[in-house]
């Protein structure tokens, strides 16, 4: 069963008298417990499409189903619970909320979804396959770059999200810890069947992908 | 677990929050003291005029009823007042304005002591015929003075021969005569106070009085006392308005700048928020939590700090001012700068709420 259904999608920006096409046409097909790799050049329209996907900005035309829902019609209350609800995101500057401690940066996340009680078993153990369990009281400055990140996985997926959005999450780290990083992706796809979606521009770690799209200039090739 | 959030962004910027917190309760301190300097002086009015010990209280034609008074009353009275039935003592007062809110009083001392069950001299004692006065131990506070100091008053230098405890109507006493004489005003006096053989006929002698002295204004002393009450000041109510709403103003303002700024700063935490699912409540709600406990924070350091006014008070002008702690203005006070700090936060609450989560996420 196909998770991601993208047919015609287009997204312009207006800057100044310019129409941008960021997307110019986007088909895409993702089944459920798919790794996908997106790569492309820079400006090709790869965090757009995250974008887009995540709900954090509506599409110009076109159809997008996640998980059934469509997108398209989406208003904003709409696009905050599709992102509340079935998308998790994982950026390149890890983006924890720095006054808060690992464990509430976790916690947050689940309050925003209004979900209560202890954690789950499975989450229990996402955090031990992250190897961040001892750090649960530390502060994000108090982590490294690759504890940030695997910090942000964690919290990325604490609510089950139908899909993980991870724009560059190997961007800041170095071949050690991008590896550790990718490989913990892998895990946990393979493992608990999330859903993944990935930007990188290198190669190597697209290669941790089951599938790997080419984005050129706001349209998908090889999908 | 947003309290936790709320906490740490307090926090996380611990001057802003302190001065945030101070200036708030800043306007509540202007608020408590104000409220608590009608009461207290209304209250200390009351005191000292319940310790003459009258029953009633015989004024000059056309003073008002808390106001002080002057030498503006024929003593000739004194005799019919003194020849009414149950009248057991009259004692003539004179009060002299010195500047401001200060006065010096004109009493015949051992008629007027005897009426209240007599001083209580802390030091000292009684006033000669020239040269001497009495003072209460709030005055000798603010102005320093002891038994043997000199007081500089109407022109001239006074011998202090007592020090009394507060609560016999004047801060400052000399002999009735002595008054009437350096104030050009012999044969005049500012009130008769009267005690009777039987309180309970107080109403009835003043009936009895007034039909032959029509013009006078004579009130039952508990009577008198009931008026020294804040309500009956127009003045110090409009005035508490004008710094209830200057409050409401400077949290207003105060809360608008901290949480604009505070806002700008954390573009990217409400980016992160919104990209984890945050609607506009949750983010609204957090910031209108952080102002709650702001106010609150700042609403308890303006309580304290009025009673560090208080203090100041009572260390250095207790016989110009007293302040009271009005306990009933707790929660006004709060409730006023509560409103205040919420009006302050909705637009950078708004702006919050309305921010792009792309915004700040963008910018990598
Ligand atoms: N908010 C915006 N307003 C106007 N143009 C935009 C906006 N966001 C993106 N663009 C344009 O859309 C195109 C695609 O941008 P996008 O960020 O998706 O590229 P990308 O593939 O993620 O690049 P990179 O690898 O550098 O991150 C670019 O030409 C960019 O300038
Ligand atoms: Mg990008």
């Amino acid at each position: 069963m196909a998770i991601i259904e993208i047919q015609n999608l287009r997204k312009t920006f207006r800057s100044g008298d310019v129409d941008v096409h960021a997307l110019a046409g986007v088909n895409l097909q993702v089944e459920k417990g798919e790794f996908l790799a997106v790569i492309g050049k820079s400006g090709s329209g790869k965090s757009t499409l995250f974008h887009v996907l995540g709900g954090l900005t509506p599409p110009t035309s076109g159809t997008v189903k996640i998980d059934g829902k469509e997108l398209t019609a989406m208003d904003e209350a709409g696009r905050t619970r599709l992102r509340r609800e079935s998308v998790g995101f994982v950026f390149q500057k890890y983006n924890l909320l720095p006054t808060l401690t690992v464990r509430d940066n976790l916690e947050i996340a689940r309050d925003i979804s209004g979900v209560k009680g202890p954690w789950s078993e499975q989450f229990l153990d996402v955090v031990r396959i992250l190897g961040i369990e001892g750090k649960m009281d530390r502060k994000p400055r108090q982590l490294s770059g690759g504890e940030q990140q695997r910090v942000a996985i964690a919290r990325a997926i604490v609510n089950q999200p139908a899909i993980l959005l991870a724009d560059e999450p190997t961007g800041n780290l170095d071949t050690e810890n991008s590896d550790l990083v990718l490989g913990l992706l892998k895990h946990l796809n393979k493992k608990f069947g999330q859903t993944v979606l990935m930007i990188t521009h290198d190669p190597e770690a697209a290669a941790f992908a089951d599938r790997t799209v080419q984005m050129r200039d706001g349209l998908l090739h090889g999908a | 677990m947003v309290y936790t959030l709320v906490y740490e962004n307090l926090k996380h910027r611990p001057v802003r929050t302190l001065l945030s917190a101070l200036a708030i309760g800043l306007g509540v301190t202007m608020m408590l003291t104000l409220v608590g300097l009608g009461e207290g002086m209304m209250e200390d009015q009351a005191v000292r005029a319940r310790g003459v010990g009258a029953d009633l209280v015989v004024r000059a034609p056309g003073s008002s009823v808390v106001g002080m008074g002057s030498l503006s009353m024929n003593q000739n009275i004194l005799n019919f007042v003194r020849s009414q039935p149950h009248v057991v003592m009259a004692t003539p007062v004179g009060i002299h304005s010195t500047g401001g809110v200060s006065s010096i009083m004109g009493v015949n001392f051992d008629e007027f002591s005897a009426m209240g069950g007599g001083f209580k001299f802390r030091e000292g004692g009684k006033f000669a015929d020239q040269g001497e006065v009495i003072v209460d131990d709030l005055y000798a506070r603010e102005k320093k003075l002891k038994v043997g100091s000199t007081l500089h008053t109407m022109n001239r230098d006074w011998r202090v021969s007592g020090v009394f405890a507060s609560g016999k109507l004047g801060r400052v006493m000399i002999p009735l005569a002595l008054l009437q004489d350096l104030a050009s005003a012999n044969g005049k006096i500012t009130m008769i106070y009267v005690k009777l053989d039987d309180a309970s006929r107080t109403q009835e002698v003043i009936d009895g009085m007034k039909k032959q002295l029509p013009e006078y204004p004579i009130y039952a002393m508990e009577e008198l006392i009931k008026q020294f009450s804040v309500s009956n000041l127009p003045e110090l109510k409009a005035f508490i308005g004008v710094v209830v709403a200057l409050s409401v103003l400077f949290g207003f303002l105060v809360v608008f700048l901290a949480m604009y700024t505070a806002v700008l700063e954390r573009t990217r935490e409400i980016g992160i928020l919104k990209a984890l699912g945050a609607g506009p409540g949750y983010v609204l709600g957090i910031l209108l939590r952080e102002t709650v406990l702001l106010a609150a924070i700042g609403s308890m350091a303006g309580i304290l700090m009025s009673y560090g006014t208080r203090w100041l008070i009572a260390t250095f002008i207790p016989a110009s001012f007293v302040q009271a702690i009005v306990y009933s203005w707790w929660p006004i006070a709060a409730a006023i700068t509560l409103c205040s700090a919420v009006l302050g936060v909705l637009y950078p609450a708004l702006k919050a709420a309305k921010q792009d989560a792309l915004d700040s996420l963008s910018y990598d």
